[in-house]
């Protein structure tokens, strides 16, 4: 990349023509267009997140607060649902992703292992679930019959091994990890659990970054299905399911607004509230995003290698 | 796209590496010998497995043993194995249903309306990022339309019901502005499918140019120096070099997507639903999912019938489109 930037821009300079630069012109405003329309509503949701009740609910906010307040994250501190769904989201998201994380890889290394008798008939095996499930509801009667329902578990076990991460991985482990190296580690008389352990292991970081990321952002964090069909216990629901009760269904726990006593204050206050939670709600990924877009998209490159 | 893999280079790498000795022909018994001691050799490999196979068997394959109530009158006091057989009872019943038709139509238009929309426009940002050279501009854009990619679902729908509030969303402070007053566009069911499918190329065409960008970092500099040199210019280069060099991997997206054009995606039409917009937004997912858990009196059998449908219908598609793709483009998913 680097070297074709450098030696791209050197003919640019040299041979940059008229019609070359009205189209880059036009190409510039179209990328600045699209910027635009992407930030309009992100910036539309935080400034009315710092703004007063009433601002919110006369309408007067545009891009940038209007009489700058912190009520509705205050309100929102004091909700004691909003905290417990973020504690178990951290939760499932964290022992999922382990999960997630451990059955991956336990599974992409025999699988890309080149001398594995059987190993293009279990590949397909997992690859087939991409194409086709038994449904909906034969898996809630599995994971009925487990008596997985309503526990913590349910949130954790049946997501398992995603076929898309599976495949990365494999790919991953064929083409970063010579055969030589394993053969070595044969000679040397470790067995295939040791040198999985001591060879595979710290060579897979890059790609134990990427499925994490992957897992925890995908798979956990950010979905409610599986809540919504699983769980009945409110102790247990994840954030994105309090978020839909508050934000969807527009039920909110009215002792928040009890102090007062003004109907349109009070509208203004329940609006208020859902855009300071949209941003809390999303502020955890958007804080550790611009650290780990780069493992992203190294994960999409190892997906596209041909 | 995993799928795209090939593994004859790292084959071809491998080869000999855990051979035993010269080629020659083997008698059977001497070549199940062989077998064996190969599989003996690596039973740690399979030791390995065991813990992803038995999941794979409990949570994806005992579900499609299980999908045969879509055959039966299942009921829980029998079981799956003793439910009574009905044939294609079920499935004729959801023929036969007023739902059918809307359902299938919604789910349907909302895909190729999705498809549509949503297909080119992320390769066109691709081929006008990568124009941009200056590191930082370019940078800020890809961070930028990245970025609602990683917004969960249910905010994004929240963001929409705010967004376009008819009172206090940044639509009516416009409209106000003007002097208008803006309608309720979540509760028309007209615009239903266009802020549908709108505000997920919104939040997607980002994330999904990042694959395009790859492939074009991948092109070769010296195609471009020859056409710089014949004379071609930016928009010549990327009609000739660019975009071809992106169909391969269109088309295996391509073909991907038409192969899943049942599976709506659950998750958000669900959460944009209500009563008012129910007969645009009504898809199969959304109508497996209420008649088998949410209806007063649970119907597993239709439910999974309608599933099991969805899923068959989908994975002949997939392999038809393949087929075509092969045939027509030489390009395709496997």
């Amino acid at each position: 990349m680097a070297s074709m930037t450098s030696y791209e821009s050197n003919i640019n300079k040299v041979n940059e023509s008229a019609v070359d630069r009205i189209f880059m012109m036009g190409n510039t405003t179209l990328l600045l267009i699209i910027t635009v329309i992407i930030l309009l509503p992100l910036i539309f949701i935080v400034a009315a997140s710092f703004s007063s009740a009433e601002a919110v609910i006369a309408g007067r906010v545009t891009l940038w607060p209007v009489d700058f307040s912190l009520l509705g994250y205050e309100t929102i501190f004091e909700h004691k649902k909003v905290w417990n769904g973020f504690a178990n989201s951290l939760f499932y998201t964290f022992f999922g992703t382990i999960f997630n994380v451990f059955m991956t890889i336990i599974a992409a290394y025999p699988l890309s292992r080149q001398d594995l008798v059987g190993r293009r008939f279990i590949t397909f095996g997992f690859i087939f679930t991409m194409l086709f499930s038994g449904g909906l509801i034969p898996t809630y009667m599995v994971v009925r019959d487990l008596g997985l329902l309503n526990t913590r578990w349910a949130m954790i076990l049946p997501t398992g091994i995603g076929p898309f991460n599976l495949l990365i991985t494999i790919t991953f482990f064929r083409t970063t990890i010579p055969p030589e190296l394993i053969e070595a580690a044969r000679i040397d008389g470790a067995s295939d659990f040791r040198t999985f352990r001591s060879v595979i292991l710290p060579l897979a970081r890059p790609i134990i970054a990427v499925l994490a990321l992957f897992y925890a952002v995908n798979t956990h964090w950010n979905t409610y299905f599986q809540a919504l069909i699983y769980l009945k216990d409110q102790d247990l629901f994840p954030l994105q399911i309090v978020l839909r009760e508050i934000l969807i269904q527009n039920s909110i726990d009215a002792s928040m607004l009890i102090d007062i006593e003004d109907l349109v204050a009070r509208e203004g206050l329940r609006e208020l509230l859902k855009y300071s939670l949209i941003v809390v709600a999303s502020v955890p990924v958007m804080i550790i995003y611009p650290f780990v877009q780069r493992h992203f998209v190294k994960g999409m490159m190892i997906g596209s290698v041909k | 796209m995993p799928v795209l893999i090939s593994d004859q280079a790292t084959s071809a790498r491998n080869a000999g590496a855990y051979r035993f000795g010269a080629r020659r022909r083997l008698s059977g018994r001497e070549a199940r010998a062989k077998l064996w001691l190969r599989i003996r050799r690596n039973w740690q490999l399979y030791a390995l497995l065991f813990l992803p196979i038995l999941w794979l068997i409990v949570f994806r394959y005992a579900p499609m043993y299980g999908a045969q109530i879509a055959f039966r009158q299942y009921s829980p006091a029998f079981g799956i194995e003793a439910s009574p057989w009905v044939g294609l009872a079920n499935f004729e019943r959801f023929f036969n249903s007023p739902k059918f038709e809307p359902v299938i139509v919604n789910t349907l238009v909302l895909s190729f309306y999705s498809l549509v929309a949503g297909f080119p426009i992320p390769i066109l940002l691709a081929l006008s990022l990568n124009q941009v050279k200056a590191r930082l501009f370019r940078s800020s854009v890809q961070m930028i339309t990245y970025a609602p990619h990683f917004i969960s679902t249910v905010v994004i729908v929240g963001m929409l019901f705010q967004f376009l509030h008819p009172r206090v969303g940044f639509t009516a402070v416009l409209a106000n502005a003007l002097g208008m007053s803006a309608p309720n566009w979540m509760g028309d069911p007209d615009a239903f499918r266009h802020i549908f499918v709108w505000s997920g190329v919104w939040q997607e065409t980002g994330f999904s140019a990042i694959i395009y960008l790859a492939v074009l970092s991948t092109v070769d500099p010296a195609l471009h120096e020859a056409a710089v040199v014949d004379g071609a210019s930016r928009l010549q280069r990327i009609r000739y070099i660019d975009i071809p060099s992106l169909l391969p991997t269109a088309m295996v997206l391509l073909v991907l997507s038409t192969g899943r054009v049942l599976e709506v995606a659950f998750e958000k039409v669900y959460l944009m639903q209500s009563p008012l917009n129910l007969g645009v937004a009504e898809v199969i997912n959304t109508y497996v999912y209420k008649v088998g858990l949410l209806s007063p009196i649970l119907d597993f059998s239709y439910s999974t019938a309608i599933g099991l449908l969805k899923g068959i219908v989908g994975l002949l598609l997939l392999i038809t489109v393949n087929h075509a793709a092969r045939r027509l483009t030489a390009n395709s998913v496997w």
